[in-house]
């Protein structure tokens, strides 16, 4: 037998390199495939990617999407993905072969999209069947910087000092209106053993709601969209009135709240350790159905300057948006035009109860008094905005602001020498 | 035997020798070492040019291009005429106004001394006193070895449960036993870092107990026999017989001990993004390139360093194996 054996190896080398040659034409035939005929280039099918995520979320899209099936000859196939991989992937997302309608938010981000040509321009279906949707607000949060608009918006969640009226009415608290108010609340709360206004960074995008509003009273939302377009001084003595008016506020935030994460702080409002938390709608997820989310109240962030005023409401904006070069144009135009019907918007406000439908003509009789009252808010405002890490470029948010807000939440002392480092570096992105 | 049917009987009457090679393959002329060589050949040019070839596509490739892309300006979006080139603006920037920078090089550093000197000699030592047969050791090693099958993104939650301050397993064991204040595991830039080497120094650990375990395993019993014989005691038998001869067993550890601390990337990510105390160049690396960001450019120069970083382990890696070989 043994003078058989140098054959077979020498075979079954040559077998296996054959067949790994083989695998990999195997492997490439699919991708270029992809490029010429798609057998999926179905006139009915339209893709969508979403990047809610959360069970409510796709519960609500869920049931948008099974009305806009039983209503139209398409299919929709979806692709959900995690929020922070969606937003961390989707530069090179929108310059693959992204699907036809995409998931995204208003501001800076989509404006830029739009610039750099990666989404399509969508001002046929605002001229069209969404003539008249959305107020005028909305509308300039949906234009982009050549006068179009590029996003089809379903729901706002505005940010505000969320409490429990329990607390308040056991204390005998009253809803402070100015800054002197504000602090006399904190000052109360304390004496009472709770801890003033819940906070929780870790994660280092939360206080950015803190900074935001702070210039928004004190500055006014003039100045602020100044000094996020990269125009403004982060030197300037505007922007260290803000970070003193915040070193006022620190003492009554709770302690050490780099440690700590935003979800850890919405449980200690859940559980009444703290007197008040700075977040948006989406707090109220955090409040099981029925009595305990009753008990969830917020009022506006109070009044810094009497010439500024309060008009300005923080109000993140989700909506879709049409990829730059999508499969199926006509039948994206006709998804889009559902996502921005009352209909649908209200059917996703059913399973959601952070998201209050974008739409004008949204019937608040159905909502809940919290829900009606955010509304209110977000009607009455003359200027929203969105959030910081949404109105500026991405890099700077992420790499600049952040670790300097952490910066001042250990150091709250040295704010000479953070804002003139936050200037250098702002020099440096926005070039 | 069937190679005997499957040679072709027309075989030219100049070979003597009965052909055991398998299928008539064979050229007029041409000697049996000769063919055999050409296969050979083609088979070594195969199984050395693919590697070759992915590596230098995977590895070499990518790493040029980050280098070239790091004296460039980039948001990763449009084409190659999109790329604005700077020079070495971004390593100038990365110096002077990149405020996480300078820690995230002196955390690298604290973090390879700290997996150096603590989980590696306990490792060590825990293989040495499960090497010696003790009843329940497959339990044991069972246990200590646990953590290295998870990933330390997942041992990253798992600690957040222990550190967390506010709920966290030890505030909760301080107050009730010390009454102590609450303190801010994560949250503390002076503390968190080493909380975090504690977490990440449980997983090393196993990995080195493992390897010191397979290397003691290997190392002949008679060395022993003969230390003990000379009257060694376990002390002086370890330090002098048995640890010299696990030579190879250390360098594998420094090797990866070392690709561990620069690697160290996914326990802080999930933490607070590498931020605030937890600065990793990798970590800087990702939040600039892969996240939102997109500063190709500036993402690329830390990248770079790093590399550099790097390469100053390999240069004294592969000078110690080659002087090895040599030897």
């Amino acid at each position: 037998m043994h003078h058989h054996d140098p054959g077979p190896p020498a075979l079954r080398r040559r077998t296996l390199l054959r067949g790994l040659a083989g695998a990999g034409v195997l492997g490439v035939l699919p991708a270029l495939g992809g490029c010429g005929t798609d057998p999926r280039n179905d006139p009915l099918r339209i893709t969508m990617a979403s990047n809610r995520a959360q069970e409510l979320e796709a519960a609500g899209m869920a049931a948008v999407l099974e009305s806009f099936r039983t209503g139209s000859d398409y299919t929709v196939e979806l692709n959900t993905v995690e929020r922070n991989a969606f937003q961390e992937s989707i530069n090179n997302y929108l310059q693959g072969t992204p699907d036809d309608v995409v998931a995204w938010f208003g501001g800076y981000r989509m404006r830029f999209f739009a610039e750099r040509g990666l989404i399509s321009d969508l001002s046929h279906l605002w001229e069209g069947p969404l003539k008249g949707s959305f107020s005028d607000g909305l509308e300039r949060l949906c234009t982009g910087d050549d006068g179009k608009q590029y996003l089809v918006p379903d729901f706002s969640y505005p940010w505000a000092f969320f409490y429990r009226k329990s607390v308040f009415e056991e204390h005998g608290y009253e809803v402070p209106h100015t800054r002197a108010e504000l602090l006399d609340l904190c000052e109360r709360m304390r004496e009472d053993g709770l801890d003033p206004i819940g906070y929780g960074n870790r994660e280092g995008w939360p206080v950015m709601g803190t900074f935001d509003y702070l210039n928004l009273r004190v500055n006014g939302p003039e100045f602020h969209d100044q000094l996020l377009r990269g125009e403004a001084s982060w030197e300037s003595a505007e922007v260290r009135e803000v970070f003193s008016a915040w070193a006022e506020l620190l003492p009554f935030h709770q302690p050490d709240p780099l440690g700590r994460s935003f979800d850890e702080a919405r449980l200690s409002l859940v559980q009444k350790e703290c007197g008040m938390l700075l977040a948006g709608l989406f707090v109220s997820q955090s409040f099981p159905e029925g009595e305990e989310r009753e008990d969830l109240d917020f009022f506006p962030f109070p009044e810094y300057d009497p010439a500024v005023g309060t008009s300005a409401v923080e109000a993140p904006t989700d909506g879709f948006m049409l990829s730059a070069d999508p499969r199926n144009p006509e039948g994206a135009d006709d998804l889009l035009t559902h996502l921005g019907s009352l209909e649908s918007q209200e059917l996703y406000a059913d399973q959601d109860p952070q998201a209050l439908p974008a739409h004008v003509d949204t019937d608040t009789d159905r909502f809940s008094d919290l829900d009606r009252k955010a509304l209110e808010l977000i009607d009455g405002a003359d200027t929203i905005t969105q959030f910081l890490d949404r109105d500026t470029r991405p890099d700077f948010a992420a790499v600049v602001a952040i670790p300097a807000f952490q910066r001042f939440l250990r150091r709250p002392d040295d704010i000479r020498e953070l804002t003139s480092d936050l200037e250098r570096q702002k020099r440096s992105i926005f070039g | 035997m069937a190679s005997h049917s499957t040679s072709p009987p027309p075989a030219p009457p100049s070979t003597t020798s009965p052909d055991r090679r398998p299928r008539g393959a064979r050229r007029s002329g041409a000697g049996g070492t000769l063919r055999n060589g050409r296969g050979d050949r083609i088979t070594i040019a195969l199984m050395l040019g693919v590697p070759a070839l992915l590596v230098l596509g995977l590895v070499w490739l990518p790493a040029l291009v980050t280098v070239v892309l790091s004296f460039t300006r980039w948001d990763g979006i449009g084409g190659w005429d999109t790329i604005e080139w700077t020079g070495v603006q971004n390593y100038v920037d990365a110096f002077t106004i990149y405020p996480p920078f300078q820690p995230a090089l002196s955390n690298n550093l604290i973090w390879l001394v700290v997996l150096f000197t603590v989980p590696t000699v306990l490792g060590m030592f825990l293989a040495v006193l499960l090497d010696r047969e003790m009843r329940g050791g497959a339990v044991y090693q069972s246990i200590f070895y646990m953590p290295v099958v998870l990933s330390l993104a997942l041992i990253g939650f798992i600690w957040q449960l222990i550190y967390s301050r506010d709920q966290g397993l030890l505030n909760s064991f301080l107050a009730f036993a010390a009454d102590a204040p609450p303190v801010d595991w994560f949250g503390d830039p002076d503390l968190n870092l080493y909380a975090v080497l504690v977490a990440a120094g449980w997983r090393h650990t196993g990995y080195i107990m493992l390897l010191y375990l397979a290397g003691l395993k290997a190392v002949d019993p008679s060395l022993r026999e003969a230390a003990a014989i000379d009257g060694a005691g376990p002390v002086r038998t370890f330090t002098h017989v048995v640890f010299p001869a696990l030579l190879p067993i250390n360098l594998v550890v420094v090797v990866v001990t070392v690709i561990d601390a620069l690697r160290a990337f996914d326990i802080v990510w999930v933490i607070n993004r590498g931020r605030n105390g937890l600065e990793l160049i990798s970590a800087l690396v990702t939040s600039n390139v892969i996240g939102e960001a997109s500063r190709v450019g500036f993402g690329s120069a830390l990248a770079v360093i790093m590399l550099l970083i790097s390469v100053v382990f390999i240069v004294v890696y592969v000078a110690t194996m080659l002087r090895g070989a040599r030897r």
